[in-house]
């Protein structure tokens, strides 16, 4: 590699950014096609209960309709749930779109309208009317917190519980020092720019061309083909541009299965997109209601953590994440007792959505570390050190890395933290009460299995391809950062294809997985290509690179040179032409290397700290400065990177004080489904932001060094700022989100 | 939406006529509100009467030093008036409270003042509402109500009125005026915007066919004494969970005319001037204030979701009197409450 990089590690924009702010970069819903049919869904209103009539006839009637489908006229598809059952399906049934008469869930689709224009179908569906037998349902998860169970069938191994360490409970019992609480926390739901839309693009021959919004244009693909019994070389889905997707389109969602369905009966183009009302009632982050104990020494050493996690899932799936396991690893504790379940209510399956699993663990343990400091007596960035660990007791396996000293020790500088004086309520701007608070956070580093293809070409320039997907993260650009390191380009000179089903096989993108996996490919297939280029430049007659191998060389200035002397080389154009190529293509498969896993564990740190100011009568709550201090391995671009934990941070600010789904519990109906009502920060909520990322060399969590950055930055940041609020005003407040109503009952209480 | 015929009036009679002879037909103004309705199908009018092209984008200076809003300025143009800044800022700051600066750009004041409530179920047919469809019954009792009134609320409806720039109108005082098929009359502020008792679906007295063509300020002495506090669930772009406006007149610490209107309380924005009465030449200090602010909310009642108004209420009250005596106004651009 070269030492001096024209790419990687240099704070690059986004080579797609002019493309998305004129408008050129083209999202699911903005394919057309001359003739083509339109389809709207019409929501269910109740959430538990029965269709028993529905009359269309209005509907029917309205002019531009074509078809209305419905449970009782839905072509028919696979019978067998694997057929169901996407790469990233849960334990369970698939919803299937207009399966039956039951409703499951407040907005499930009852019908799909198909028109000739999105208006008429809009209107027409507005005319379909729809007689339920609706049941009494659940919503409310304190309410149905009896019926909590272990998931029977785990999700993923790792997210169970390990065993017991110790004996959490003696400990605890002995520990001179003890807290224990209960954190709530509200449903909260994705509300990414782009709505969900599909549109199916039929051709002549019958093969369908899908856009799709999705974060795996191969799952989508493997879904519709199973669904319908298609073969794969008859459908290709693309998703080019994902306008925002924070794990909501890691499953396919019914959109992709209506477009497709109407479109093969109907024999037509066909284009489905949701509104933003149905965004609503799909993969949100479950409500939560989790107990956090801990005990400590005098001196804050942790002798005990038990941590009990709930929250819920839909009738038909059991949706599972890592909620607790997070309090066994974070710190050094030898008494360790995690427990988790959920429990079945009377709405659509929750999914991911941003660090899902330690977003919510995350969040009570360290506010509960936040009592604990208050209990003990010392500073709460103190009681994270005394209780630092380099050591995954979960699995009791070595880290690849940890450099979470750093993240305190340079977050803590830049954030002034020596100046906070420990007493709540003792730091005043005038009729404000500042508070200070800091959290650490942590997430995992993982690498899934993926390919990629590098095409070098004579010219000098590099095509790279894979079926990755860039959901707005950057991955066209350190894709392309890494191709153009690889053989000393510039960026410019790289062409990166994602999005297309028919590129090499890539997971879906999530888990801030990709850049590790898809650019460790990157990097193989490049290396490949260098291979194959040093094995052309053996034959050529007189090569001074004759007895090189592999490893000794690389790419400087358009020449394939000894790594060790760049003098001794041959221009790559004079090898091509000789051996008469005009472009040379490899690709590589890279995946988590299990040996390593058997030894290692990988995770991603942060230590966040965060400034409120809030109103010492009015309790109106402003986050005013944020400190996060990351530790991530290799950053490949500072721009790219500094932005996802920007935009992490300002969903953990969400999560904090606004976002609620608001569900009246006697129907079991959202009601805010809107982004009037259902609040997400707005500017003027978002202040002094700054991102730190620390030294962090990692020559195990993936070959390029890269542990992921796309879910890190919303980590702890919930807790700081709950944290802070305590330090603001000496309120605990354990409901997630913390709004002004809160702060007042708050104080009422005490 | 349903499809519906579209009409552009070209004069205030040809709109107030074409609004008379249809009970199906409503006006259109910057649509901010009304396509929104339209969309959620609680509107569904059979005719679209545009008033856009009316002679109504004017902001005028009264012969006694009043000053005169067409029904379409927009609420930015209204904030951003020189003359209403310097006379009235009250006025210009509630507005600046409200929206987005893109709501505000196509936002009108006619618009402003007959926009409906934010209620949840009002916006979801699939609810019973007693405003949207009379008799259905009143979902928000006993669901999901922390937006909700806690003064003036009925069994019918406990819905609020969503208006920022109303309960500075209310604090000044204006007048409506209106044109119908009988002519022109004004209507008092306070008499615009009703309370639900038995009809909640009238948000206001306007008579059937009858169209707001301006509203007229007289000429005050609050431009140095007034605040608009607004507090909501987050610190731009969200509605009043409880708003408050002062306009007060002091003379030697005193309180000479002191008005309180309340935002995201009621049914309208909220005034008692017999309790305003009380205070009259009463020394401006804390003790006052809230002892207004109690006199204010006496008869307040929560719904279970709402109960927090009651005491927020009551603090915003204090702070916003506070404000307005000290001449410390709430900047609207400011994050901090002042
Ligand atoms: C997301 C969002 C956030 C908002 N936040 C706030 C906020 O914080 N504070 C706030 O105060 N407002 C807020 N608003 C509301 C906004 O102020 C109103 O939508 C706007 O003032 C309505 O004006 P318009 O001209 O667009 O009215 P339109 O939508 O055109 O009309 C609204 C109603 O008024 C009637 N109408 C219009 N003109 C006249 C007239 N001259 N005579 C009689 N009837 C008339 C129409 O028939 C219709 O019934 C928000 C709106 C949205 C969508
Ligand atoms: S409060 Fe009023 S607007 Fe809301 S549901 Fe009840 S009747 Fe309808």
């Amino acid at each position: 590699m070269p030492i001096q990089s024209k790419a990687v590690g240099l704070p690059l924009s986004r080579v797609e950014g002019p493309l998305k702010v004129t408008g050129g970069a083209r999202y699911a819903a903005e394919y057309f096609q001359p003739g083509m049919l339109f389809g709207v869904v019409v929501p269910a209103t109740i959430a538990a209960g029965q269709i028993a009539s529905i009359d269309v006839s209005a509907a029917e009637r309205f002019a531009g309709v074509v078809k209305i489908f419905t449970h009782e006229n839905r072509p028919s598809t696979a019978y067998r749930d694997s057929k169901w059952k996407d790469q990233v399906a849960l334990p369970g049934h698939p919803f299937r779109p207009l399966e039956s008469d039951r409703i499951l869930f407040d907005g499930q689709p009852v019908a799909l309208v198909v028109a000739e224009s999105f208006e008429a179908a809009r209107d027409a569906a507005t005319l379909v009317r729809v007689h339920y037998l609706p049941e009494e349902s659940h919503t409310d998860l304190m309410r149905a917190i009896h019926t909590s169970y272990c998931p029977p069938i785990p999700r993923a191994k790792e997210m169970m519980p390990p065993p017991p360490r110790g004996n959490a409970q003696a400990a605890f019992d002995r520990a001179t020092n003890r807290i224990s609480a209960d954190y709530r926390m509200d449903g909260e739901h994705h509300n990414p720019m782009e709505l969900f839309a599909t549109t199916v693009l039929l051709g002549d021959d019958g093969t369908l061309t899908i856009h799709d919004k999705t974060q795996g244009s191969q799952n989508s693909q493997d879904y519709v083909c199973n669904v319908f019994g298609l073969a794969t070389e008859t459908v290709v889905v693309r998703n080019a541009y994902v306008g925002g997707a924070f794990g909501q389109a890691l499953r396919p969602k019914y959109q992709l299965f209506f477009a497709v369905m109407a479109s093969l009966d109907l024999k037509r183009s066909m284009k489905v997109e949701m509104s933003r009302r149905e965004m609503f009632y799909l993969t949100w982050r479950p409500s939560s209601f989790q107990t956090v104990s801990l005990a400590a020494d005098r001196e804050g050493h942790l002798q005990a953590i038990r941590h009990h996690a709930v929250h819920a899932t839909s009738r038909y799936e059991d949706y599972q994440e890592n909620v607790a396991n997070w309090s066994g690893l974070a710190y050094r504790c030898d008494n360790v007792e995690l427990s988790y379940e959920i429990v079945k209510l009377d709405v659509s399956t929750p999914g991911d959505m941003r660090a899902p699993g330690a977003a919510t663990g995350v969040t009570a343990l360290e506010a509960a570390m936040d009592e604990l400091a208050y209990e003990v007596g010392i500073d709460p960035l103190e009681l994270r050190l005394r209780n630092f660990v380099h050591r995954d007791q979960n699995q009791d396996k070595d880290l690849t890395s940890k450099a979470l000293h750093a993240c305190y020790r340079e977050g803590a500088a830049r954030f002034g933290w020596a100046g906070r004086s420990p007493e709540p309520g003792s730091m005043r701007d005038g009729v404000d009460l500042v508070g200070w608070g800091m959290a650490t956070g942590l997430w995992e580093a993982s690498m899934s299995p993926a390919e990629a293809k590098v095409q070098y070409c004579a010219n000098g320039t590099v095509v790279v391809s894979a079926a990755a997907s860039d959901i707005g993260t950057g991955t066209y650009t350190i894709l392309g950062q890494i191709a153009a390191e690889c053989f000393d380009l510039q960026i410019g000179d790289v062409t990166v294809r994602l999005g297309d089903s028919t590129l090499p096989k890539t997971g879906v993108e999530g888990g801030s997985w990709t850049a590790a996996s898809s650019g460790s490919a990157v990097q193989a297939a490049a290396k490949a290509v260098i291979a194959t280029l040093l094995k052309h430049a053996g034959e050529l007659h007189n090569s001074p690179l004759a007895r090189a191998s592999a490893d000794e060389v690389e790419v400087a200035e358009g020449r394939l040179v000894l790594e060790a002397n760049h003098q001794v080389g041959v221009a790559i154009s004079e090898i091509m032409a000789t051996a008469g190529l005009s472009s040379i293509e490899e690709s590589a498969e890279v995946g988590p290397d299990k040996a390593l896993a058997r030894k290692f564990a990988a995770y991603t740190h942060s230590a966040v700290f965060v400034e409120v100011k809030v109103d010492s009568e009015l309790g109106v709550i402003r986050v005013t400065r944020v400190v996060s201090a990351v530790a991530a391995g290799r950053i490949l671009n500072p721009k790219t990177a500094r932005s996802q934990i920007l935009g992490g941070i300002v969903m953990g600010l969400g999560m904090a004080l606004h976002e609620e789904g608001m569900i009246d519990h006697r129907t079991g109906r959202i009601v805010n489904h809107n982004l009037a009502e259902y609040h997400i920060p707005a500017h003027a909520d978002v202040e002094d932001l700054q991102v730190i990322f620390v030294d962090e060399d990692d020559d195990k969590a993936s070959p390029i060094g890269v542990k992921g950055l796309g879910e890190i930055g919303i980590v702890g940041v919930a807790a700081a700022i709950s944290n802070a609020i305590f330090h603001a005003t000496g309120k605990r407040v354990r409901s997630f989100p913390i709004t002004i109503d809160k702060i007042l009952e708050s104080e009422i209480r005490q | 939406m349903r499809p519906f015929s579209y009409t552009r009036a070209q004069t205030v009679q040809a709109a107030v006529q074409a609004l008379a002879s249809d009970p199906q037909a409503v006006l259109l103004a910057g649509g901010t509100n009304l396509i929104d309705l339209m969309k959620y199908e609680v509107e569904r009018p059979g005719a679209i009467i545009d008033i856009n092209r009316l002679p109504l984008n004017f902001i005028d200076d009264l012969p006694d030093g009043g000053i005169r809003i067409g029904a379409l300025v927009t609420n930015s143009s209204v904030a951003h008036d020189e003359r209403v800044r310097t006379r009235y800022p009250l006025l210009a700051s509630a507005i600046l409270a409200g929206a987005s600066p893109q709501l505000r750009n196509a936002a009108t004041t006619g618009g402003n003042l007959v926009q409906r409530t934010r209620c949840y179920y009002f916006y979801d047919p699939a609810t019973p509402c007693n405003k949207r469809q009379p008799g259905s019954g009143c979902a928000a009792i006993g669901g999901v109500n922390r937006i909700h009134a806690i003064l003036g609320a009925s069994d019918s409806c406990i819905a609020v009125h969503p208006s920022d720039m109303c309960v500075a109108l209310a604090a000044l005082g204006a007048t409506i005026e209106v044109e119908g098929p009988a002519g022109r009359r004004d209507i008092a502020f306070s008499d615009f915007h009703r309370l639900p008792g038995d009809r909640p679906e009238l948000d206001n007295t306007l008579q059937s066919g009858e169209l707001v063509v301006a509203i007229r300020l007289e000429p005050n002495h609050f431009a140095v004494h007034h605040t608009y506090l607004k507090l909501r669930d987050r610190l731009s772009y969200a509605f009043a969970l409880v708003s408050v406006a002062v306009a007060v007149e002091l003379s030697n610490d005193r309180l000479v005319d002191v008005r309180v209107a309340l935002g995201g309380v009621a049914h309208k924005p909220w005034r008692d001037r017999l309790v305003e009465a009380e205070f009259a030449g009463v020394v401006a200090d804390e003790e006052a204030f809230q002892k207004l602010a109690e006199r204010l909310l006496s008869g307040a009642k929560g719904h279970g979701g709402n109960h927090f108004k009651i005491p927020l209420a009551a603090k915003a009250i204090v702070r916003a009197l506070k404000q307005a005596t000290s001449g410390r106004l709430q900047d609207q651009a400011a994050k901090s409450v002042q």
